[in-house]
């Protein structure tokens, strides 16, 4: 097993500047995800750590050794694709054995390690059907199952639950997880999904337009997002931003909000007056009848345990989640309040987040 | 508007292989003038085939279909006055925005004058935030401009029914997010009735005056989402709701489970959790931070347990915790729901 170093990795597909200056480390044996839009390089990102495509500058490190110029087969990585390319002439167990075969290794051992890898998978009764007649998950855990007969030092994953229904989504999502935790091999996994990636992840690397944005744990990029990006990309529904204008003292502990001052962890920078946006996740929004922002309910979404509200106030719609059992009209006036410890300060222009009490960990204890 | 109405419908379908497979078994469904109706269920449950039986893609074998009182089992598709929205928006791409919706109202049965097409894509337009882009070429949109013309050309229309086969699923999570409040809102505004086809309970459960369940072509409740969600007739009804799912644990894991009760269903509302051991005790085996909430996965004697945790709840893997139950649902052998 071994440690992912990544260093100011560039890539440029003609005048496509596809990766900017990429950097980050995945510890041995740690779950990383490549989180982001389509087109915002992550892809790319995972082919040239496989060896897929050579970066433009940058290096790549395997467990120490820079691979950035070695070619695929001569860096111990499995990769596993959206599109699982099955065999369909091959059964389960001669899919899961082909790697093995193409390597060279002996008959005996190919059946030993194929049997294992059906087992880790909880696929053992299906290695003598036919690929084609199987479910969609099931093709999922052949296609893994062929990643890890191989024993690598490491597997890349670009989006390999990308075709699964919800549900079956959703189970994969905690098996794989548990597979990791099983195996322990250091993982890049690729997905434009953010429930994945918070759901499996140690960290993750939210990227945006071939930039890296943030490099964190999942609870860090959701509590104290970097950037207004980030903290619009993670979350369902996402962050609320209230655009307001103001100067910024440090040590400055409230902002105007329009005629009400709103509490705000504590400022730890100054800020020359300019354009700033507050962020406030949904759950974190409370109603109160002489809370600081009034709006018109505009919709209840029940959700079982939860409800999200929508409300319609001069900052535009800003989303509630509450509890299922409260009731709400369509139309009705109601005031907001935010739970001050918990909100985030950006500078709308460059969307940096500005630095605050926030920052200095703490909100969870 | 009108109401539709499914009589003891049956389908099979025959394919070179196999035997007849059974898509849709003695279903009936009423939906009323103005409501919005959700089939939910896995792939290949019957619920697309339903839609097109109502539509009059397919035939039924057995039963009958009809639309504010009229039988029109055997009318062609054309005569029934349906509006169907598919997954995949197939837009004429060589034509404008406007051109697009206007498409259904120049049909040569129809004759609607063209100051009245005018007025009714300008309206609708409007309602999907779509106005400034009536000029643009279908092609030059995103993905959910495309969506929100293609439920635009439904909408054009006054049928007696729309049906929508997963409109919403392809397009990303936040657009989506946005499009189940826009298109409820919409349903609500024009009072129409809405047969809505989907996998996804969210999409059901938020935009549904009532969800239908629906598993192997068998319809196996009707209700709002709050009666699906709290009141199941089995437990494969309440699997199919509520995230983190509900645990199904067995009736001896817990003292006081009511007499033939085989499986305790636990959603996160009916587990009480406490620090430290208790009569009944579980050890955390890890907790994922998904943001406004935690997921605690629990070990109850070998049975994995999942429930929703109070992000600020200092617990760990290797923590042990006693759990009481609240009022939970209790399901007998055969998976039917007992009276607790």
């Amino acid at each position: 097993m071994a440690q992912i170093k990544v260093e100011a990795l560039d890539k440029s597909f003609g005048t496509f500047h596809a990766v900017r200056s990429a950097s980050f480390t995945v510890e041995d044996g740690q779950f990383l995800c490549l989180l982001g839009p389509s087109g915002c390089g992550k892809t790319t990102t995972l082919r040239m750590i496989a060896g897929l495509e050579l970066p433009t500058a940058g290096t790549i490190r395997l467990g120490g050794e820079d691979v950035t110029m070695n070619r695929a087969s001569a860096r111990d990585i499995a990769f596993v694709f959206q599109l699982f390319a099955l065999y369909p002439h091959m059964n389960v167990r001669r899919n899961i054995g082909f790697p093995l075969k193409c390597e060279g290794v002996s008959a005996a051992e190919i059946d030993r390690r194929v049997v294992e890898a059906a087992r880790i998978l909880r696929i053992s009764d299906l290695l003598d059907r036919p690929v084609s007649g199987l479910a969609g998950g099931d093709r999922q855990r052949v296609a893994l199952g062929r990643a890890i007969v191989r024993k690598t030092k490491c597997f890349l994953m670009d989006e390999p639950l990308g075709a699964l229904d919800t549900e079956m989504r959703e189970a994969m999502i905690r098996e794989l997880r548990a597979l990791h935790d099983r195996l322990g091999a250091t993982t890049v996994y690729v997905t434009h999904d953010q429930l994945e990636a918070m759901a499996m992840a140690d960290i993750i690397a939210v990227m945006n337009n071939g930039v890296v944005e943030q490099v964190a744990s999942p609870r860090d990029i959701y509590d104290r997002p970097a950037s207004l990006f980030v903290a619009d990309f993670i979350g369902s529904p996402p962050m609320n931003f209230l655009p307001f204008h103001a100067a910024l003292a440090a040590g400055a502990q409230s902002v105007a909000l329009g005629d009400r001052d709103v509490a705000i962890p504590a400022a730890r920078e100054a800020v020359a007056e300019s354009d700033l946006v507050l962020g406030v996740r949904p759950e974190h929004v409370r109603f109160s009848d002489r809370g600081t922002v009034r709006g018109e309910v505009y919709g209840a979404e029940y959700l079982g345990t939860t409800q999200i509200v929508t409300v319609t106030t001069r900052y535009g719609a800003l989303k509630a989640r509450t509890p299922a059992n409260l009731a709400f009209r369509t139309g009705e006036t109601v005031g907001l309040d935010f739970r001050p410890d918990t909100l985030s300060l950006f500078h709308k222009a460059s969307g940096r987040a500005i630095r605050t009490a926030l920052h200095e960990g703490g909100v969870h204890g | 508007m009108a109401e539709v109405e499914i009589r003891a419908v049956s389908k099979s379908f025959k394919s070179r292989a196999h035997a007849a497979t059974l898509a849709v078994s003695e279903l009936s469904l009423t939906i009323a003038n103005g409501e919005f109706v959700a089939l939910l269920g896995p792939t290949g449950a019957g619920k697309t085939t339903t839609l097109r039986l109502v539509a009059g893609l397919e035939t039924p074998d057995l039963g009958s279909i009809r639309i504010d009182g009229r039988d029109v089992t055997g009318d062609a598709p054309a005569d029934r006055d349906v509006a169907f929205v598919f997954q995949q928006y197939s837009l004429y791409p060589h034509l404008t925005v406007f051109e697009n919706m206007a498409f259904a109202l120049r049909a040569p049965t129809r004759r609607v004058p063209e100051a009245e097409i005018r007025a009714k894509v300008e309206q609708v337009a409007r309602l999907l935030h779509i106005e400034t882009k009536l000029q643009n070429k279908a092609t030059q949109l995103s993905g959910g401009q495309m969506q929100r013309v293609a439920i635009g050309r439904a909408l054009v229309r006054s049928p007696s029914i729309y049906l929508m086969d997963e409109p919403l699923s392809s397009l990303d999570a936040k657009l989506r997010g946005e499009m189940r409040l826009e298109l409820k809102r919409i349903q609500t505004d024009l009072g129409a009735t809405i047969l809505y086809v989907t996998h996804d309970q969210t999409e059901a459960m938020t935009m549904a005056s009532r969800i239908g369940v629906i598993e192997a072509g068998r319809l196996l409740q009707i209700g709002t989402p709050r009666e699906i969600y709290e009141n199941p007739v089995n437990a494969h009804v309440a699997a199919r709701l509520g995230q983190p799912s509900i645990n199904l644990l067995p009736a001896d894991v817990f003292a006081g489970a009511p007499h033939g009760a085989k499986t305790i269903g636990a959603r996160t509302e009916h587990l009480a959790i406490a620090r430290g051991g208790g009569d009944v005790s579980a050890t955390v085996t890890r907790i994922e931070h998904l943001g406004d909430q935690s997921y605690l996965h629990l070990d109850l004697g070998g049975q994995p347990v999942v429930t929703l945790s109070d992000p600020e709840a200092a617990l760990g893997a290797g923590d042990v915790v006693s759990l009481r139950l609240n009022n939970p649902l209790f399901f007998d052998a055969t998976g039917r729901r007992l009276a607790a």
